[in-house]
Parts: C-alpha cells; sequence; structure tokens
C-alpha cells in the first residue's frame, strides 16, 4: 500500500464548505457513496456530524471506566497495605484499616487516574500528537480550523476514483475542490535531530545512575550541611562557664527541696543501711530466702570476685596480677583486696558491709551508682555466707550429705 | 468603562420580548472572533505593549523578592513569621485556603456549568480556568514552604524510602495533598484539552515560522477532524463529570483540615457545605474582579458581555448569601450546643481581641454582597467591580478569623496570645499575587483568553436557532 501511494498523483480530494448545513448534506451523500476512509474538519464540533458521517461511538468511556476502577483499587491497596502491613499505624486504638477514613484518598485517586486516562485516551485514540498531515499541504485547509468546514477523501479508499469521487463532491456544492499534492515519501527528521535526540536519551539515565551509586555505596566523608544553624545549634555543654547565670554554670542546680520522682527514699534502714539518726544497722532489713541468696552469689560474680576471688579470700585475678608484678619490681603501692572471710570482716555489722559496698573503702570504689539497693543486700547475705562456709566445721555440713566429703 | 454592548445591553434587558444575545455585534462572525481573541496574541508589537512589559517586570520583581523571602526562609526557619505558640498555623495556612478557594471558580465554570448546559460559560471558562491554575500553583506554595523541613517535603507522598515508613492515610492533612494535587492536575489537563483547537488556530494563522512551530507543537497536529471531535466532545463531558465532584471534595478536604480537630470554632460539620460555599464565592469574585479591566483593555465587550457579569454577580450573591446563612448558623450551633467553649470561641470572635477582622469579613461577605439584589448596581461594571474587590478582602479575613481567632483562645488560657504578623509575613503573602499576576500576564500575551472553539459553536446556535 504505501509503495503504491509513493506512486500516486495525489492523496486525496478536499473540499470546501462555506457553512455547516452544506458540509453535512455532503457528508450524507459521501457516507451514503459507501466510502470508508473519508474526513470532514470544522472549526468547532458540528451538531449532527456523527449521523451524517456515520462514526460509531467511541470506546473511551469504557477505558476511562477501567482506569478509574484501577485509581479505586490502588488507593485502597495502597493505605491498606502501608498504613496497616507495612508500617501499621495505630491511633488512638482505632482499627489498622477501615473504610471511611480511606475514603477521602480513593475518592481523589479514582477522579485523578480517570481524568489523567481520559485526556491521554482520546490522544491516543486520535492518534495524536502527529505534527505533520498531509492535509497541512494545501494552503486553504488553514482555515479548517477558523471558518470553514472541509470533506476530504482518501484516495486510499478502496472505490477511490479520481473522477468520480471529484463528481461526487462537485454535486455537493462544494466551494473549491483540490487534490491533496503527494509530496512522496514521508519526510525523515534530520540527523542532528536524531543525535540530540540520543544524546538526552542517555542524559536522561545519568540522575537516576547517580542516585543508584549513592543508594549502592558508602563514604566515610561528612555530610553535607545545607542548614547550619540547624545542624550546629548554640548550645551550652554541662558544666561549661557562661555569663548567663551569677554562679557562672552553664547547668543550674537543683533547687534545694528537689526529689526526682521515684527516689525519695525516706526509707534509709533500706536505702543507706543506716537508722534515721546515722549509725549502721546491725542486720539487713531483707527476707532472706534461697533466691536472694542465689541473686547475691551471681551479683558476687560479677562485682566482687575480679579482686576478692570466688571465696572472699581477697585472691581474685587483679590481686594475682598485681602479685606477679610486684614479683618483678612493679605495681607501686599496691593496695591488697580485704580477706573477706576473717573475724576482722565478719565482726562488722551487715550495715557496715553494705555501706563499704554502696561508699566504697580505701581503694576499693563506690558501687552504690551501680548496684541496685536490692542486689547490694543480697551481696551482703552473700558475703555472710562465704564468711559461715569458711569457718564451717564439720558440725555445720548436714549428716545426710557428710559421707561425700 | 461602560462600551456600546453594555449600553445596549442596558436596553435590551428592559425590554421582555428581547434576550439579550450571549456574543454580541452584528458583524461577528468566526473570522472576525480569531481576530478579537487571537489578534491580541498577533498584535503584541513593541509600540502597543510597553505596558504589559512595565507590568511584567513589576509582577516579576515582586515574584523575585518572594524568590528572596523563600530562600531566607528556608535558611533561618519559620520562626521568620509571626507563628507562635499557640497561633502556630499563621498567615501561610490562611494565603493557602485563600487561593485554593479562589481556585475552585475556574473548574465550576468548566465543568458543572458545562454539565447544566449553561451556554455562557463558553465566554469566561478559558479565562476562569487559567485563574483556577495559576491560584492553585500560589495555593501550592504555602503548605510546601510552611512545614519548616522543605528539603523533606517529599514525606507528604507514599514514596518507599529508607526509613521504611510511611504517611499517615488518616490525617486530612494527607487527604489535602492528595486533594489538592489531583485537582491541580486534573485542571490543568483540562485547561490544556481545551486549548487544543484553539493552539492549532494560532498555528494555523501564524506568519512566523516560530509562532507555527511552537503552537504546532503544543497542538499536537490538531485538524478538526470530526472523528476527532467525536472523541474530544465525549472526553471532554467525562472530564466535566469528574471534575463536578473533585471541585466539590476539593474545598471539603480543605475543610477536613480544621473540622477533624478538636478546636472549639474548628470542630463543626457545617464546615464542608460552608467551606466550598465560600471558595465559589471568593472564586466567581476573582474572576470578575480580574475580567473587568481584562475585557475592557482587550475590547472583548462583545464577548463577554454586561450579561455574562451579571449572572456571575448572581452567583456572588447567592454563595455571598449562603455564606451569611453558615456565619449565622456556627453562633446558633454554638448556643445550642450548649457547650460552654464552643459558646466561649463564638462570644470572642465577635466581640473579643479580633473583633475586627470579624466585622471586616462580616461586612464585606454578607452586607456588601446583598447590594447585589438592586439592578442598577449589579448591572454597573464599576460598582460590581468594587463588590467584588471587597468579597476577595473578606474572604481572606474569613481564613483569618477561622485559623487565628480559634488558635490564639485554646483550651489552656495559660497559652493564650495575640497573634502579630511580620513584615516577612506581608512580603510572602505579597509576592505570592507576585507569582499569580507573573503567570497571568504570560498567559494573557501568549494564549487565546476565550475559548475560541467553543464560542464560534455557541455563535453558530445563536443564529440558527433564532434565539
Amino acid at each position: 500500500m504505501d509503495n503504491n501511494q509513493n506512486d500516486l498523483p495525489h492523496l486525496g480530494l478536499l473540499a470546501e464548505y462555506e457553512t455547516p448545513e452544506a458540509l453535512l448534506s455532503a457528508s450524507e451523500k459521501v457516507r451514503d457513496g459507501g466510502y470508508k476512509r473519508w474526513d470532514t474538519h470544522t472549526p468547532f464540533p458540528v451538531h449532527g456530524i456523527d449521523e451524517a458521517m456515520g462514526i460509531k461511538p467511541t470506546i473511551l468511556p469504557w477505558i476511562v471506566l477501567g482506569a478509574g476502577a484501577t485509581g479505586t483499587c490502588t488507593a485502597l491497596l495502597l493505605q491498606w497495605w502501608s498504613n496497616a502491613v507495612a508500617y501499621p499505624f495505630l491511633i488512638s486504638g482505632k482499627p489498622l484499616f477501615s473504610w471511611i477514613p480511606a475514603f477521602p484518598i480513593t475518592f481523589e485517586l479514582t477522579v485523578l487516574f480517570a481524568g489523567v486516562t481520559t485526556l491521554f485516551a482520546m490522544l491516543g485514540l486520535n492518534r495524536l500528537p502527529q505534527l505533520h498531515h498531509p492535509l497541512f499541504e494545501v494552503k486553504r485547509f488553514a482555515r479548517a480550523t477558523q471558518d470553514r468546514f472541509f470533506l476530504a477523501i482518501d484516495s486510499a479508499d478502496p472505490l477511490f476514483n479520481d473522477s468520480s469521487a471529484r463528481a461526487l463532491l462537485e454535486g455537493t456544492g462544494a466551494s473549491a475542490i483540490e487534490e491533496v499534492p503527494n509530496m512522496g515519501a514521508s519526510k525523515t527528521p534530520p540527523m542532528w535531530l536524531l543525535q540530540i535526540a540520543v544524546v538526552l536519551a542517555f542524559a536522561s539515565f545519568v540522575p537516576l545512575g547517580v542516585i543508584y551509586s549513592a543508594w549502592e555505596n558508602t563514604t566515610d566523608k561528612p555530610a553535607w550541611h545545607f542548614v547550619w544553624d540547624m545542624d550546629f545549634q548554640e548550645s551550652y555543654r554541662t558544666g561549661e562557664k557562661v555569663p548567663l547565670f551569677a554562679d557562672g554554670m552553664a547547668m543550674r542546680p537543683e533547687i534545694p527541696g528537689t526529689v526526682a520522682t521515684g527516689e525519695l527514699h525516706q526509707n534509709t534502714e533500706y536505702y543507706a543501711g543506716k537508722t534515721a539518726d546515722g549509725s549502721l544497722i546491725g542486720t539487713a532489713p531483707v527476707a532472706v530466702d534461697a533466691a536472694l541468696l542465689a541473686r547475691g552469689q551471681q551479683r558476687f560474680a560479677i562485682y566482687c570476685t575480679p579482686c576478692h576471688g570466688d571465696a572472699g579470700y581477697g585472691d581474685g585475678i587483679v590481686q594475682r596480677r598485681a602479685q606477679k608484678l610486684i614479683s618483678i619490681g612493679g605495681a607501686n603501692g599496691w593496695v591488697s583486696p580485704t580477706n573477706i572471710t576473717t573475724d576482722a570482716i565478719g565482726g562488722q555489722t551487715d550495715g557496715q558491709i553494705f555501706n563499704s559496698i554502696t561508699e566504697g573503702v580505701r581503694t576499693m570504689p563506690a558501687y552504690g551508682s551501680q548496684i541496685p539497693v536490692g542486689d547490694r543486700w543480697a551481696i551482703v547475705l552473700y558475703v555472710r555466707a562465704l564468711q559461715r562456709a569458711a569457718n564451717a566445721t564439720i558440725d555445720d555440713v548436714p549428716a545426710a550429705n557428710r559421707g561425700g566429703l | 468603562m461602560s462600551s456600546q454592548y453594555d449600553l445596549q445591553i442596558l436596553q435590551e434587558i428592559e425590554d421582555p420580548t428581547i434576550r439579550p444575545k450571549l456574543i454580541m455585534g452584528e458583524s461577528t462572525t468566526y473570522a472576525s472572533l480569531d481576530n478579537d481573541v487571537i489578534g491580541i496574541i498577533e498584535g503584541f508589537t513593541q509600540k502597543t505593549s510597553i505596558v504589559w512589559y512595565l507590568m511584567i517586570g513589576a509582577t516579576l520583581s515582586v515574584l523575585t523578592m518572594l524568590g528572596g523571602i523563600v530562600a531566607y526562609l528556608i535558611a533561618t526557619g519559620v520562626g521568620i513569621w509571626g507563628n507562635q505558640s499557640p497561633v502556630f498555623w499563621g498567615w501561610p495556612i490562611v494565603n493557602f485556603v485563600f487561593w485554593v478557594g479562589i481556585a475552585h471558580a475556574g473548574t465550576l465554570i468548566s465543568a458543572i456549568l458545562f454539565l447544566l448546559k449553561q451556554d455562557w460559560r463558553t465566554s469566561i471558562n478559558r479565562f476562569a480556568e487559567a485563574m483556577t491554575i495559576f491560584a492553585v500553583c500560589c495555593a501550592g506554595l504555602f503548605p510546601g514552604i510552611h512545614v519548616g523541613r522543605m528539603w523533606v517535603v517529599y514525606w507528604l507522598f507514599p514514596i518507599p524510602n529508607q526509613m521504611e515508613m510511611w504517611p499517615n492515610f488518616r490525617s486530612p492533612l494527607l487527604w489535602d495533598v492528595f486533594a489538592v494535587g489531583t485537582y491541580a492536575t486534573i485542571s490543568l489537563l483540562f485547561w490544556y484539552m481545551g486549548l487544543i483547537p484553539d493552539l492549532a488556530t494560532i498555528r494555523d494563522r501564524a506568519t512566523t515560522k516560530l509562532r507555527q512551530g511552537l503552537y504546532a507543537v503544543f497542538s499536537m497536529g490538531w485538524t478538526g477532524s470530526s472523528r476527532h471531535w467525536h472523541r474530544y466532545e465525549k472526553a471532554y463531558l467525562i472530564l466535566a463529570g469528574l471534575a463536578t465532584p473533585l471541585v466539590l471534595s476539593v474545598h471539603t478536604v480543605v475543610s477536613f483540615d480544621f473540622a477533624v480537630a478538636q478546636l472549639p470554632g474548628w470542630h463543626t460539620t457545617i464546615f464542608p457545605p460552608y467551606f466550598v460555599a465560600g471558595a465559589i464565592f471568593s472564586g466567581f469574585a476573582m474572576v470578575n474582579t480580574l475580567i473587568i479591566p481584562i475585557r475592557s483593555i482587550f475590547k472583548l465587550q462583545h464577548i463577554v458581555t454586561l450579561r455574562h457579569l451579571e449572572v456571575m454577580n448572581k452567583v456572588i450573591l447567592a454563595t455571598g448569601s449562603m455564606v451569611g446563612y453558615a456565619y449565622a448558623m456556627e453562633f446558633f450551633i454554638a448556643w445550642y450546643s450548649g457547650n460552654p467553649y464552643e459558646r466561649f470561641v463564638f462570644e470572642n470572635r465577635a466581640f473579643g481581641n479580633y473583633a475586627w477582622a470579624y466585622w471586616t469579613m462580616v461586612s464585606c461577605n454578607v452586607i456588601f454582597p446583598q447590594l447585589f439584589w438592586i439592578k442598577k448596581i449589579r448591572r454597573s461594571v464599576p460598582a460590581m467591580l468594587c463588590v467584588c474587590i471587597l468579597v476577595n478582602v473578606g474572604m481572606w479575613f474569613e481564613r483569618f478569623v477561622i485559623t487565628v481567632s480559634s488558635l490564639s483562645r485554646d483550651f489552656l488560657p495559660g497559652s493564650w496570645n495575640y497573634f502579630k504578623p511580620t513584615v516577612f509575613d506581608y512580603l510572602t503573602f505579597l509576592g505570592s499575587f507576585g507569582l499569580f499576576f507573573t503567570l497571568f500576564l504570560l498567559f494573557v500575551r501568549f494564549l487565546p483568553m476565550i475559548a475560541i472553539s467553543e464560542v464560534k459553536g455557541i455563535l453558530y446556535k445563536q443564529n440558527h436557532t433564532g434565539h
């Protein structure tokens, strides 16, 4: 077909009419003449032209319906999946997904999908954009978008015959009839245009490539700071000297009498191992049972054994290392850890031992901030157990277990 | 400002046997319409367009200032505005709602009046649609820049990200993103689709290669084929059908930003219809404000006739009365609810710290539009221009009153405060007008202000149905 078309003297006949009425009656004649490849061109939609030309209803509404339904489903899936599955978004104990709050976005996306599809499907069905058309070669056709009404029969129509088509159009009262010139094979775009297109096509991948490489690679360079006063906010560090306050300190002291939440420790026997008048108490103010002793053993193993040793003889790994160093002339001024099973410690009250753990003694640091108060009492009890074990006699062992010794 | 056509209509309208024509002038033909509308674009020579250059110079300066303020805002933070506890939604939101409201006129005229077969819409629809799109641009600016950290504004959209987080789809603010985004997209497509046949007309009249080539690309090779027109008209009808509920939904969703919150003065069910009526009210007033000078500068009085303006004024009167009803109903419900907080907020609105703003709003939106009951005022161009400008002022104050007066008196009297705008609030708002009028002047310069192919259809109908 295309090869033949290049040889044709012209591509069809174009008739011009002054009024829509003339075009309508001409259209009916061409339609009744049995032509298939023909069209009319008007500056505004002419009422009744669809029947006069025999144009069938377009399928556009069905395409739009499909797009709208896609929009509805997309919106519902997006809202359900993202807020109920991928990133559950619990708000005021409401269900993760429900229909009513999903409605606005569902409606908007339905309209968006349908509306965008309406325009692009209309253009697609009309084969637009098509920047070149053979009719543009006819000078008078410019008036098709202004004030004249045109009818064009394509010479590719199977029924087309130059003389009979011309006779048909002449009989319709056309104000002018022209041949649509055959300009030969459609022009190919110039080479430089193609080159630019290729370069642009490749260039369009550059931003994507940059994003991908940034995503794939790690960097040890510092981040870029676009907003300095947000990234580097002016503020004072704790303990810094500032001119703002009379005492010159950035940190504000507690207001006298302030007690932090949960730290009103009125029970001094439990929290400090002291009575209200400040003297150390005699017995631990806790109920002793096997679970508490086991807890004490475990905590003792963590905090105390490095120096005092597993059994409390003051031979922990730190002490043994220090003795090694002393034997080669190092560790000057080393104070050996106390053997806590001796009478000296065994003679102390529970409150005294608790106080030593809490506040530290000689070179032993204070553990009050590291070991919770309950655990400190558990350790005190375990120390008592170690003292008992170190000074035990055979009578302390239950009769049933003596055989295993 | 009254032309011979206006005077002719004033005579004809008194005679019940004559119905004034939509397109006037005995000698008006298809070709003369092209000359009148496209001639404006073609006729821009250096001599005649000096005023245009001066005007766009001025609006571009204002737009540049806006760019400077936005840069300063991004570098410094939203603290440059008057937004301060408890009024964190200050002018940026007021301006956003103001512009979105104005944006409702275009699609209403194109879509709803199209479905209602109101032929008079064809003379003003292109103009109103353009105004809609430019107003949406201005509206979109404000949520974008008032979020504080603008460089992560893409978090508003459901985009998969490295944090594996998703936006909260129950938030009216997110609905707003979808509603305004959809509205901007559909309005733009609708506008562009209407432009295609007219751009082809400009292409076919072009005398220079550049103009021909440029308009050829944007008209996509439109030939006016009847087979194309068939699908085009179907597409136009579908888009009108889609845009009609859309235009109602957009300001409904904008009103949800307020109504879904618990704040007295915001938490009411009247907001959606009240906001939609207010949006149409302000949009129509803006269309009239702009088209009155334009039709006289470019001599389009026979296409945009006094009858068009009068119909617009009637819509303004109707929607203005609805807005007035809503104001009254808010007070009634506040009293009827028996809720002391609700009652306090409304007493405070009318007689409290923002009473001056409230009464400015009431007089501009309720009292002055009622003047349109009087024929003489409704049909007088200078009078209607004054009323329409007052309506624009009043509708800005409506959003100010709703946003600021409710926030400044919240549940905790200890946090009460009086909102004070800073110089940057004024300049940002002024800058949005720079954006609006720059786009508007470009539109006037490069695109047909009247939907020519539609007006030609009306002209044909008018000449053949014996009006």
